[in-house]
């Protein structure tokens, strides 16, 4: 690979636009697809299933080529509701398999409070918050205050949006209660039937770092279904 | 800790003058452990980040790479049990991988 390529395929990383680095693996030759094309190899027969591959971020062999595709795409997200106990070892957990971490909370102390290295953290309500984060199919929402005028807000704007994940922390009968409310506010069953709760895979976690485990495994099995 | 670690670790080592590989896998068979597209990154001293399978093969690949950063012609490298080289570096999973590897100038 060209330094000048490298650089060029960073910038697009970083920029976060879906990128696809083409590579003939015969020569070594390497072109460069994004917004446009730039580089050595001729692509104009292939560029219909790379601009298919970016859109669904699947890397692979052109067949009866020599052509490799590597998509990059952005990382995908998740969004907590809520810079409590768990939300520290959430927060760590879900940077190390790969996904961008916003914080949610109006709390300042809480905030502060927390170990959230490395994560952006919005100081503001979960409606105003939820309106900067814009959750798209890539972003996972899970809100874990407990309390309903900073959860229910959260979690209707997601139900609002193409979240592929949607988790709340608490009791079944938490939970079932948090249903009515959300049923009041307008949403059918099948809205709410997105939402994942109690949150997390059962795996017996107590601790707030083994529900972390939990919540983290439970929406990576939610971005890969399909995947195997 | 995204694949984009390996391009950043290949920038970082460039600008500290090393010489740099990028290995790719680019085509899989059967259970092998590591998808499509995943990199590992390697420079002229053996260190390498990323990973091309689970830890089977990688010593391999670190070799091919030494060749590949000095004559700068990449290399494309086939690992499975039907392999020649099984015993010395074969997956013990039973999958096939095929691996692209090139120098970084």
């Amino acid at each position: 690979m060209k330094a000048r390529l490298l650089s060029q395929l960073q910038a697009c990383i970083a920029a976060k636009e879906p990128v696809a680095l083409v590579t003939d693996t015969a020569t070594g030759a390497q072109s460069l697809v994004g917004e446009d094309v730039q580089g050595d190899v001729p692509l104009e027969a292939h560029l219909g299933e790379i601009k298919r591959r970016i859109a669904a971020d699947k890397s692979g062999a052109i067949e009866n080529t020599s052509l490799f595709v590597r998509v990059y795409s952005p990382n995908p997200r998740l969004v907590v509701v809520g810079a409590v106990h768990i939300a520290q070892s959430l927060v760590p957990l879900a940077q190390i398999a790969g996904f961008e971490v916003v914080v949610i909370d109006p709390r300042a102390a809480f905030l502060t409070a927390g170990k959230l290295a490395g994560a952006t953290t919005i100081e503001d309500w979960p409606d105003d918050g939820m309106k900067l984060v814009r959750p798209d199919g890539r972003t996972a929402v899970v809100t874990l205050t407990h309390d309903p005028k900073l959860d229910d807000p959260a979690l209707a704007a997601a139900l609002r949006s193409p979240a592929f994940y949607i988790g709340a922390l608490g009791s079944r009968k938490t939970h079932d209660k948090r249903l009515q409310r959300l049923r009041g506010d307008g949403f059918t069953d099948s809205d709410l039937a997105r939402i994942r709760g109690p949150v997390g895979l059962d795996i017996n976690a107590i601790s707030p770092p083994e529900i972390a485990v939990s919540i983290i495994a439970q929406v990576i099995e939610t971005l890969r279904a399909g995947a195997k | 800790m995204s694949e984009t670690h390996a391009l950043d670790q290949i920038a970082a080592w460039r600008a500290a003058g090393r010489k740099t590989a990028l290995a790719t896998v680019v085509q899989t068979w059967g259970s092998s452990p590591r998808p499509a597209g995943s990199h590992m990154a390697i420079n002229d001293r053996n260190e390498f980040v990323g990973s091309v399978s689970g830890g089977c093969i990688e010593g391999a690949v670190v070799e091919a790479a030494r060749e590949v950063m000095t004559s700068g012609v990449p290399k494309t490298l086939d690992f499975g049990v039907t392999n020649e080289m099984a015993w010395e570096v074969g997956l013990a999973c039973g999958g096939k991988v095929r691996v692209f590897v090139e120098a970084v100038e």
